[in-house]
């Protein structure tokens, strides 16, 4: 018991917040606690879930990801694209999100056969993706995407009640999970981070495990961007902007540290929640989004204060 | 005349979280003497450094300095009082100037200005470089681009312009050449002339029995006695360090050596290394040595494919090797113990069980997904046979002591069953008692057939260890010696190019 609190610290201290936030809005709001707004709140977080799980695996092996939201604009967009001329809207979702997977395997290959540094290779790739987008869509939304049943069950279907881009979620979190604890490729994630040196020195093919996990990540992305489109049934090209900080956000809230290495996926589910309750709790409670990126700043500051602290 | 001490510990304790590290220990500086400090590693050596410099705060026991008690809660207020620690990893900014480095944190300006006066810093600098007869240190070289030796004299300078009075040195010679450690020695001899004592971490015997006048031993936090060394013996400190007779230091090596197993031929790399060819039998251990700079671990990195080759082939039982990358090597059954430990050999705030897990992915992996049932016994296995002092498996390296963080290492490698395992300086920074410990391991293998090739800038672990050396000087082979017709003499001549 001891062992297993100490081998989960860095999760306990965000899932206590999570808890007493969760409690303090519950009493402030007679809505927050509901059901209905519980299963809101969980797939309004799913987006960011999804692409706050890639960045997780970029952040362990101590890179960083600045053009997850312009993959995601540039990757719905595509798919948009091939939706309205006609093709199979499950296809057309498949071949998206290899998209999203050659995007993030541009931005591995920079950083990993080109040795640029992750910041500079994502923030020029981030600007070029969301220029090619916008050379794409000519700037205007595409619209009328589907009205198949299957496509708009991805972003706005129930399945037993639950929003399925919250069962996406899910199903993308266990399997995630499972790769990072359990399986070869997520020791090499971790130990990568830990000591790329000694990793490499190990017989680990470094670079191509960054390479599969710019991919993944930009496959997320992408994922989430569907999810978005599904919803408004339209891409626009201005989607995803500013998703990278929430996404890193939920990683660093959740006990991740950007200097790789040391981590876990739960955490930034936490995360991800923790900024979901935020924003739902002061919507509820009529706060202006003003005030609310200032409380979601200090979240993130408190969060990484409190990790600094218990280090020592 | 009464004998002035310095610094008078008397009885200091300290523990953390429980686990207690010093057990009243004793330990006093007179002025102008070098008091040698040794015990294996996890003694309390460090811990007793840092209680003294205010790192950590003591939990008994007294500390006077210069007669009054003292009870420093930072390292700055230490060297107000003329106590210094000079680092095993050195203080140096390297893309400063050397004058910068001398002077960070008190710069001079031109009045309150702010305005660095350059000119009377450079002054100064070239001033005290002299002093200390390392003239040849120019104040505007970047301390970047000076040997360990040089920018380990640029720190003792700095230390003397804050008036030292007493140095601390950890370790200072783990990186020295043969021909810097003299230079070194010279300083510190001139330095105890003019009155200034130095305390001398290290694990090197015979050095410390060259400049120390006194000697403290520590054991688990115990202390154990100071000895002056004039009185005392090689044999008996080894005794009162590992609390047994430890017998001879390198065990006896007698086992049949085989065939060639490995072959290196022709193997380059432009401006490093040249024609490098060497052969290793089954069996055999060939130590490698050479001065610093010689490119001996550029040659083993590059025949595990952590470095790219220019030309040349590697062979194992006449087959030969893809080169391009570690993967390859280790498949082969050929594994790489890094002379950095901490920033090659480990992934420092991971477990044992993950470190270890690292080279043995095929072992204990199934499909790619771990099996942790064979992870946990191969882990164990490992760490019963080299007897890796620890609470577990799940034990962060980090937290290891030197000797038992090498013994992962090893382990990591031994659990892919080598057949050839090079060995960049094994025992640096190891205590005496794991030295040896790691000496037998290599002698098991050896009897086994594992053919093993040992870099060592240690001269008596080369010659008590090896069947046969091979000695580099500026990137080529300019000796092999049988392990009978070696000697240091022999083998300095070949290191520095001599015939």
């Amino acid at each position: 018991m001891k062992n297993y609190i100490k081998n989960n610290l860095s999760i306990i201290g965000p899932l206590v917040g999570l808890i007493i936030f969760s409690i303090i809005l519950g009493f402030m709001s007679n809505n927050f606690l509901t059901l209905n707004n519980i299963l809101n709140l969980f797939r309004q977080v799913s987006v960011n879930a999804l692409i706050a799980f890639g960045m997780t695996f970029v952040i362990l092996t101590a890179g960083i990801d600045l053009s997850v939201g312009s993959t995601l604009a540039l990757g719905s967009a595509l798919t948009a694209g091939l939706l309205t001329s006609g093709m199979d809207p499950l296809l057309a979702v498949l071949i998206g999100l290899l998209i999203g997977l050659a995007l993030g395997a541009i931005n591995g290959l920079i950083i990993a056969k080109g040795k640029v540094a992750p910041f500079i290779a994502t923030l020029a790739t981030m600007t070029i993706y969301r220029g090619v987008t916008l050379v794409y869509t000519d700037g205007k939304p595409i619209t009328g995407l589907s009205d198949s049943f299957t496509f708009e069950m991805i972003g706005g279907g129930y399945v037993f009640g639950i929003p399925f881009p919250v069962i996406l979620m899910f199903i993308a979190f266990i399997i995630l999970y499972f790769v990072l604890r359990k399986t070869v490729f997520g020791r090499q994630v971790y130990a990568i981070g830990g000591n790329e040196e000694a990793a490499k020195l190990s017989g680990i093919k470094a670079d191509r495990v960054k390479i599969w996990v710019y991919s993944l990540t930009g496959m997320l992305s992408v994922l989430a961007g569907i999810i978005i489109s599904s919803r408004l049934n339209s891409a626009q090209p201005t989607a995803g902007t500013t998703y990278e900080l929430d996404a890193i956000a939920a990683v660093v809230i959740g006990g991740t540290s950007l200097a790789g290495g040391k981590g876990k996926i739960v955490g930034t589910l936490i995360g991800a929640l923790i900024i979901g309750v935020i924003d739902n709790g002061l919507n509820l409670l009529n706060v202006s989004s003003f005030y609310q990126q200032i409380v979601k700043g200090g979240i993130i500051l408190l969060a990484v204060l409190l990790d600094r602290s218990s280090d020592k | 005349m009464a004998i002035t001490s310095i610094i008078e510990m008397d009885n200091i304790s300290k523990s953390f979280s429980g686990n207690q590290v010093l057990k009243g220990v004793n330990f006093d500086v007179r002025k102008g003497e070098i008091h040698a400090l040794m015990g294996e590693n996890g003694a309390g050596k460090s811990t007793l450094v840092k209680v003294l410099t205010g790192i950590h705060s003591r939990d008994n026991g007294i500390i006077k300095v210069k007669g009054k008690e003292a009870h420093f809660t930072n390292p700055k207020q230490a060297e107000k009082q003329g106590i210094i620690v000079i680092h095993q990893e050195l203080n140096i900014i390297p893309h400063l100037t050397v004058a910068q480095n001398m002077f960070l944190g008190k710069e001079i300006t031109y009045g309150k200005s702010g305005i660095l006066n350059t000119k009377k810093i450079n002054e100064l600098t070239k001033k005290s470089l002299h002093e200390l007869g390392v003239g040849n240190i120019k104040p505007d070289d970047l301390a970047g681009e000076l040997s360990v030796g040089k920018q380990q004299m640029v720190e003792i300078a700095r230390a003397l312009a804050t008036n030292a009075e007493v140095i601390i040195m950890d370790e200072p010679t783990a990186a020295l050449t043969d021909r810097e450690i003299e230079s070194l020695f010279k300083v510190i001899q001139s330095l105890k002339q003019q009155g200034v004592s130095f305390v001398y971490i290290s694990h090197r015997m015979e050095e410390i029995f060259e400049i120390c006048d006194r000697i403290t031993i520590l054991r688990d936090g115990q202390y154990i006695g100071t000895e002056n060394i004039a009185d005392t013996s090689f044999e008996k400190v080894v005794k009162m360090m590992v609390g047994r007779e430890l017998g001879d230091r390198f065990p006896a090596k007698n086992n049949p050596i085989g065939d060639v197993i490995f072959q290196v031929e022709n193997l380059s790399s432009k401006g490093v290394f040249h024609n490098i060819s060497f052969v290793v039998k089954e069996g055999e251990i060939l130590g490698v040595a050479g001065l610093m700079g010689a490119g001996r671990t550029e040659v083993m990195e590059t025949i595990f494919g952590y470095r790219k080759k220019e030309s040349g082939t590697v062979k194992l039982k006449g087959k030969v090797l893809n080169t391009s990358h570690p993967g390859n090597l280790i498949d082969a059954g050929i594994g790489f113990i890094t002379e950095d430990r901490k920033g090659k050999g480990l992934v420092l705030h991971s477990t044992i069980r993950e470190n270890i897990s690292l080279t043995n992915f095929k072992t204990i992996s199934n499909g790619g997904v771990i099996v942790n049932s064979k992870e946990k016994m191969l882990v164990d296995d490992l760490i019963e046979q080299l007897h890796v002092k620890t609470t577990g498996r799940e034990q962060v390296v980090q937290s290891l002591s030197g000797g038992n963080q090498q013994k992962v290492v090893i382990s990591k490698w031994l659990g892919i069953n080598p057949r050839v395992l090079i060995l960049d300086e094994p025992t640096r920074g190891v205590d005496i008692g794991a030295k040896k410990e790691i000496y037998t391991i290599m002698n098991e293998l050896t009897k086994n057939g594992v053919a093993i090739i040992m870099i060592s800038s240690e001269l008596p672990e080369v010659l008590g260890v090896s069947d046969r050396i091979m000695v580099m000087h500026e990137g080529k082979i300019s000796a092999f010696l049988n392990r009978n017709e070696a000697t240091q003499e022999k083998i300095m001549t070949a290191a520095t190019g001599g015939n």
